[in-house]
């Protein structure tokens, strides 16, 4: 009853003077916003990046060469290495292995004609690519075993490739450079568009015998291998069985570390979104003091107030009124403060958010603000509401009623 | 029992380490329905007298029984009850909420007795009709008068039916002919059974009370009834001793407490 009374009689006196209500909840509305433009963004980037790496399956694994950096001076290393006489020993060896590639990446420009560009990768792989990684040829074919058994000089392009070096509509036989190699183009990927700023399109695929004809001897020492395992369920098996295989390859004994690293499509994710809670929590850290530096704004328009109702708050006290109802009435005063900021800056938030998504290049989701996010704006800002209202609101709650109705 | 029992009040302030006595022992008691006026100059004691009577205070020494409670052993929330359904203060500076309608006004004493939404318009609907502003419900105190904010603070002082109306110069921001309707208004709720107490220092408001207590430097310099028509000349009280004996002897039965 008394509850409803105060929440009219605060939404009376911020209405009453709304300049100053709106400048003192600036703060919490800048604070509330770019905490949910943050959330919404970071959500948007997880959920791409989970879609993006979830196109390529929970079988999906890495092995990639690790150069120990626990050496000490003075101690003569051996040469780390990662063949693919390794890899071809997993797909022999290892039970579960259908399909493995290597990859080899080099930073060779490509020419046609008077065009020149520079791709992101010129990769050295083999036929199994595409089911390996998820990827599938758009028009032509991918290369075949023939093509890298025989060291082909074939290529097979990404889109942007196409459309830098104005292959045209149909690019398929058309010789183009990569370095100094000539090679035929058999085949186009699939579009797969832009994501965290990098081109996706951008990119040639070579026989990865020829490739390390092209990118010189030491290129196939230290190779990446990319592999699926035969089913979900055997994923932790196969790694293991690779992790086995090839420490006995490598005459790694007991007490030495690994020289590879197996990396899982979902420790990938893990790590990725733990990457992007950890920047959440940093900007939230960073934004948390704008939203205290808007509750001691609060605090202080909240004293401002008390000072100036002193006679109004003598003459509740003369009517009846109890020193809890004069500390709920400011209370509550400074959390609808607090509270009115949250919801504009929720809505800034949401629109600076989307606006965001909208600018940025790509399939980029659209802004997704979660529940707890709201939840916890909510909670955050009623939060500095109570922590810093209750200090006003308590000096207004000891007031003398006849001091404070002789206040001039 | 009296309404009032006020016996060897004492109020004691420390001004920097100078204790200013601004009640001395006073002792005196109010029957219900009674129209008192508390007069005396500034520094007699008449705004420590009023506050200790509306509860706003408590005193230093003595008893001050209001209904038969003793008021100087209540707590804050008790005391807060008290003023809310016992005293109805109509004060010289009006006190209205800013820029707030007269019914809201009116109904605030309700709110914080906890009665519903409902009750609360309805019986201040009635207490402004009662002073005569049926036609300013919905007014805000800014555009009332200084007469109509008056009588809406006596509207506000009378709508928990309270057992005392306290007056403190309550025609101190009027002019003459407002002071006069205001006073009529007074006589009007005495006739109809209030307890009016008066704290004043204009003979011209205290002449409409029915008996007259002056105050002089803390204690009760004089306590004197008037006739139920008062006339309208300035009362100077009685001149001899033997009469204000008489008169303390009718009035004051706990002089000797």
């Amino acid at each position: 009853m008394l509850f409803f009374d105060n929440l009219l009689t605060a939404f009376e006196s911020l209405r009453t003077n709304l300049m100053r209500s709106m400048l003192t909840t600036l703060g919490i509305i800048i604070g509330t916003a770019a905490v949910i433009a943050v959330v919404s963004i970071v959500q948007g980037l997880q959920y791409l990046i989970s879609t993006q790496l979830q196109g390529v399956g929970a079988t999906y694994m890495i092995v990639v060469p690790k150069i120990n950096q626990n050496q000490g001076a003075g101690v003569v290393t051996r040469q780390v290495k990662l063949t693919w006489d390794d890899g071809q020993a997993i797909l022999e060896r290892v039970p579960g292995v259908d399909m493995i590639t290597p990859l080899v990446a080099g930073p060779l420009a490509t020419k046609y004609r008077d065009r020149q560009h520079q791709p992101d990768f010129v990769l050295g792989v083999n036929e199994d690519y595409p089911d390996v990684n998820n990827h599938t040829v758009d028009t032509g074919r991918f290369l075949s075993r023939l093509d890298v058994e025989r060291r082909r000089k074939v290529a097979v392009v990404g889109t942007k490739v196409v459309e830098e070096l104005r292959l045209g509509s149909d690019p398929i036989g058309k010789e183009i450079y990569v370095g100094n190699l000539p090679v035929t183009v058999v085949g186009v990927m699939e579009e797969r568009g832009q994501f965290l700023g990098s081109d996706n399109d951008n990119f040639v695929f070579i026989p990865f015998d020829t490739a390390l004809a092209v990118f010189g001897r030491h290129a196939g020492d230290q190779v990446q291998l990319r592999l699926q395992a035969s089913s979900a369920e055997i994923t932790s098996q196969v790694k293991e069985g690779v992790q086995q295989l090839l420490r006995r390859r490598h005459n790694l004994s007991e007490d030495q570390e690994d020289d590879f690293q197996i990396i899982l499509q979902d420790e990938l994710l893990d790590s990725v979104s733990s990457i992007l809670g950890g920047v959440t929590a940093v900007i939230g850290a960073v934004v948390s003091v704008a939203l205290v530096v808007g509750g001691i704004g609060i605090m202080n328009i909240m004293l401002v107030s008390v000072t100036e109702r002193t006679r109004e708050i003598g003459l509740r006290k003369s009517v009846g009124a109890r020193r809890q109802d004069i500390l709920m009435q400011f209370l509550i005063e400074a959390i609808t403060l607090s509270l009115i900021g949250g919801v504009i800056g929720l809505g800034l938030g949401y629109g600076i958010g989307a606006l965001v998504s909208s600018l940025l290049p790509g399939d980029w989701p659209p802004a997704h603000v979660p529940m707890w996010a709201v939840a916890l704006a909510f909670g955050f800002c009623s939060l500095v509401g109570v922590v810093f209202g209750i200090y006003p609101a308590s000096k207004a709650a000891r007031l003398d009623p006849i001091d404070a109705l002789r206040y001039e | 029992m009296a309404l009032i029992d006020v016996v060897g009040v004492r109020k004691t302030y420390d001004m920097g380490g100078d204790l200013v006595h601004a009640l001395d022992g006073v002792d005196m008691s109010i029957e219900a329905g009674e129209y008192v006026a508390i007069m005396g100059a500034s520094g007699s004691g008449k705004s420590t007298m009023m506050n200790l009577l509306g509860c706003l205070d408590t005193p230093s020494s003595g008893h001050y029984l209001l209904d038969g409670v003793a008021v100087e052993t209540l707590d804050d929330q008790e005391l807060a009850r008290i003023r809310n359904r016992k005293i109805g203060i109509v004060f010289q500076s009006f006190n209205l909420l800013a820029r707030t309608s007269a019914l809201k006004n009116v109904e605030l004493p309700l709110v914080y007795a906890g009665r519903p939404r409902r009750e609360r318009r309805d019986l201040a609907i009635r207490a402004l009709e009662r002073v005569g502003l049926g036609d300013r419900l919905e007014h805000r105190s800014n555009e009332l008068s200084g007469g109509q904010r008056q009588r809406v603070a006596i509207a506000r002082a009378l709508v928990n039916e309270p057992s005392i109306l306290l007056a403190d110069e309550p025609t101190g921001n009027l002019d003459s002919r407002t002071s006069e309707e205001i006073m009529a208004l007074f006589d009007e709720l005495h006739g109809a059974g209030n307890t009016i107490i008066l704290v004043t220092h204009e003979d011209e408001v205290a002449s409409h009370a029915h008996r007259v207590i002056t105050l002089r430097d803390g204690s009760i310099l004089e306590d004197r009834r008037r006739s139920p028509v008062p006339p309208r000349i300035s009362a100077l009280g009685p001149t001899t001793p033997e009469d204000r004996a008489e008169l303390l002897g009718a009035v004051s039965p706990s002089e000797a407490g």
